[in-house]
């Protein structure tokens, strides 16, 4: 077995119990809540049109969106809770209708004979309406299942540990292992689920029958341990884990996983319990740690200016870092220091083509933009930078092309285009040779990698010890080569941590 | 006893009738035919003795009491009745079928039993050998045995049918009402019974009561009515039973 794949597998517990938990704890929710409002609304046509409308819009938000606005409306709260609460409204819908549909489908006559021989409507809903109408409920709650368990994939990105954490993780590290591993496990446990609920459902309509065959006693013995395993896993996860001393989060890009690793690594050598939290959304991940629920990550200085205070200008690298400090401080993030290194816009071109073109500097393009083409990731071209750019160099290339940014390195290196919006840490920047053209008139920001903090954590004098060697302590070049070894050269995360820690103990020593 | 003092039924505020200005009663241990074509009110005349239907005005009495002021789930419990669909719940054996009521009543568990058994012996469905099936395993006529033994099962005084027989093929139909005729008699029920097949009410019943348009035109023996018809209506409607007599009594001496 590949060390990658037995490292993967060394995350499956944790996940598989994390996927487990929020994917019943959703389900039993929108049981809870969507059979009782089936019922109501299969009563009151005046509930039934408005209720499934809602719930039918519900589902057609994208389920990102869902999960986004949910922690919005909690506060800026990651974690269990608006994963737990995004799912939750996802299911609703196959299981109401279905509530609905079965509910409609009892014949009216046997429903007549209810009342006629005097059953109260109580208990034709309970006696009659429901039995009558549970093979359709089931396949509406089975439906719903299967949708949560591919769904709770996306809760990694709101903190929550599921099989997405490998998917998340896979797809920006490039490590098909951890993507192949997780998609199998989630399709695994979506099956399984549909499965017990199936023959849960049968044995519950066989179980009049006076004959005791042997193959349902078999099924019984099977869903009965089916059952023991989930609750075991189930009430193994209530227990009170022992608690985390920090959580450190990131985003979802290559740099973030091996700074958090990193980060881990340095505390948990200093003797604290770490969690990690990895592959956030950027605004999930600053609103996190300014309430608590983060301790600790790495943020860039040109992202809080421009996306968490608003800022349209460019006053240059130093004015950026005070502006920053200032404006964590009054939102109650503390800045443990600053790591080194600088991830920010760059424009590049192929070493050999920015030497045939005697281009060294943004200037030196101006008089050959009209000739140009240019490709940059999904955003640049929509950044207040790019408009920047183009204002203060008073150019434009003949030719604007955005990639997905792996495509982009790729369409520069063969000759696609000219020149591309790169990543100054970027492996690949290293990997391909190429050159990052100067920026004399400051368009584009400084991005300086910076250590936060949440208040609380760093109350914690210890902490600060911990991560000491990781402040100023990592070059542009040791981090583009960390960078390369999980972009380009195929390496885990693992070993670009462990050639970071060396490069910045050598500096120490 | 059934009494029905000028009842009334609109379901439109009273632009319409569905049933104008009725009075009946049923004695104790008596068989009441209500016979009239679809649409004339005898259904709902029915289903507003056990309050499946309220009427717009006037009384109704079951064994003295008014219905209105009973509860109307613990009155139907103690009315048997029989339905037009039959009406089985499919996904109980025809045991619980029959221990339907005694069950809503709260009998003893060995009560229910017994009386279950006993039911089901009467209506002919020995309970050894059906009483674990369900409903779908039966034929339509053996499904309205269960019915007619659901009705029984809390010994009522009083059983309401609605066109108990009129899904069942010609020979299961005459044994169902035979059976159901001597039934009634050993029991002393006092039955009121909604059809619209005129040689079934005038077999069965000791009375019948002709509706039409919402109208209780005439009530009286089945002799009073095939020799007395005070009404075109009812003398048109006993015209059919009459000559298919006449015809078959002449078939018998082989004219």
């Amino acid at each position: 077995m590949s060390e990658n794949l037995r490292e993967q597998l060394l995350l499956l517990p944790a996940y598989f119990q994390g996927h487990l938990l929020l994917t019943l704890a959703a389900i039993t929710m929108g049981v809870l809540i969507s059979v009782p409002l089936g019922v109501w609304a299969e009563q009151s046509a005046r509930v039934k049109r408005p209720l499934l409308a809602v719930v039918s819009i519900v589902q057609t938000f994208p389920s990102l969106a869902i999960l986004a606005l949910v922690v919005a409306l909690l506060g800026g709260r990651i974690g269990f809770l608006p994963a737990f609460i995004a799912l939750t409204l996802y299911s609703m819908l196959p299981i109401v209708r279905n509530t609905v549909t079965g509910l409609e489908s009892v014949s009216a006559s046997v429903v007549e004979a209810a009342r006629g021989i005097g059953m109260s409507p109580h208990q034709i809903l309970r006696e009659v309406k429901l039995p009558l109408a549970m093979p359709i409920i089931v396949a509406g709650i089975r439906t719903a299942m299967v949708w949560t368990v591919g769904l709770a994939t996306l809760s990694t990105l709101v903190g929550a540990t599921s099989f997405g954490n490998y998917i998340f993780t896979g797809i920006q590290t490039r490590n098909l292992v951890a993507v192949t591993v997780g998609s199998l496990a989630s399709a695994a446990l979506a099956v399984g689920l549909d499965g017990l609920v199936a023959a849960i459902q049968w044995l519950l309509e066989k179980r009049n029958e006076a004959v005791d065959s042997a193959r349902l006693r078999s099924i019984r013995r099977s869903v009965y341990a089916a059952i023991g395993v989930v609750i075991c896993i189930v009430l193994y996860g209530l227990l009170p884990q022992p608690r985390a001393d920090f959580i450190v989060a990131g985003k979802p890009f290559t740099e973030q996983y091996i700074m958090v690793g990193l980060l881990a690594a340095e505390l948990e050598e200093a003797g604290f319990k770490v969690e990690q939290r990895l592959g956030l959304g950027s605004d999930v991940v600053f609103e996190a740690v300014s309430n608590g629920t983060v301790d600790l990550y790495v943020e860039y200085t040109g992202t809080i200016w421009s996306s968490y205070m608003n800022q349209q200008g460019n006053p240059g690298r130093e004015a950026i870092r005070s502006g920053v400090i200032d404006y964590l401080e009054r939102e109650g993030v503390v800045t443990l220091g600053f790591t080194g290194f600088q991830n920010r816009y760059s424009l590049a071109m192929r070493r050999d083509r920015a030497e045939e073109l005697g281009i060294a500097s943004i200037e030196d393009l101006v008089p050959l933009a009209g000739e140009l083409s240019a490709g940059a990731d999904l955003e640049f071209f929509g950044r207040s930078e790019w408009l920047r750019l183009r204002d203060l160099y008073n150019m434009d290339f003949s030719n604007k092309l955005t990639f997905d940014a792996s495509l982009m390195y790729t369409a520069l290196v063969e000759g696609q285009v000219d020149l591309i919006s790169a990543y100054t840490t970027d492996g690949r920047v290293a990997a391909f040779d190429l050159v990052l053209l100067e920026d004399p008139r400051n368009a584009l920001l400084a991005y300086d990698a910076m250590l936060l903090a949440s208040d609380a954590a760093a109350a914690n004098p210890a902490l600060m010890q911990a991560v000491d060697s990781v402040i100023d302590s990592i070059s542009n070049a040791a981090m583009r080569q960390a960078n390369r070894l999980v972009d380009v050269d195929g390496e885990s995360v693992n070993a670009a941590i462990e050639y970071l820690r060396s490069e910045s103990l050598m500096r120490s020593n | 006893m059934i009494e029905l003092r000028n009842v009334q039924k609109s379901y439109d505020g009273g632009a319409t009738l569905a049933v104008a200005d009725t009075s009946v009663v049923v004695e104790r241990g008596e068989f009441l035919g209500l016979i009239g074509a679809s649409g004339c009110g005898k259904t709902t005349t029915l289903k507003m003795i056990n309050r499946l239907e309220e009427p717009s005005s006037g009384e109704i009495l079951v064994n003295g009491r008014n219905v209105r002021e009973q509860n109307p789930e613990l009155l139907r419990r103690n009315i048997g009745y029989v339905f037009q669909g039959i009406g089985l719940f499919p996904h109980r054996s025809v045991a619980e079928n029959v221990a339907a009521v005694p069950r809503l009543l709260q009998w003893e568990p060995d009560k229910i039993q017994a009386r279950c058994e006993q039911c089901m012996e009467l209506v002919g469905l020995p309970f050894a050998e059906f009483g674990q099936r369900s409903p779908s395993q039966l034929s339509g006529g053996q499904q309205q045995r269960v019915g007619v033994a659901r009705a029984l099962a809390a010994k009522p005084e009083v059983v309401l049918m609605d066109e108990p027989f009129g899904a069942l093929d010609p020979i299961t139909r005459s044994e169902l009402q035979e059976e159901f005729k001597s039934i009634q008699r050993s029991m002393d029920l006092t039955v009121v019974m909604v059809t619209h097949d005129m040689t079934e009410a005038l077999l069965l019943a000791d009375r019948i009561a002709v509706m039409r348009e919402g109208v209780v035109l005439q009530i009286g023996t089945p002799y009073e009515l095939l020799h007395n018809p005070q009404h075109d209506y009812v003398r048109e409607i006993v015209a059919m039973p009459r000559q298919r007599a006449k015809r078959l009594e002449e078939l018998m001496r082989g004219e």
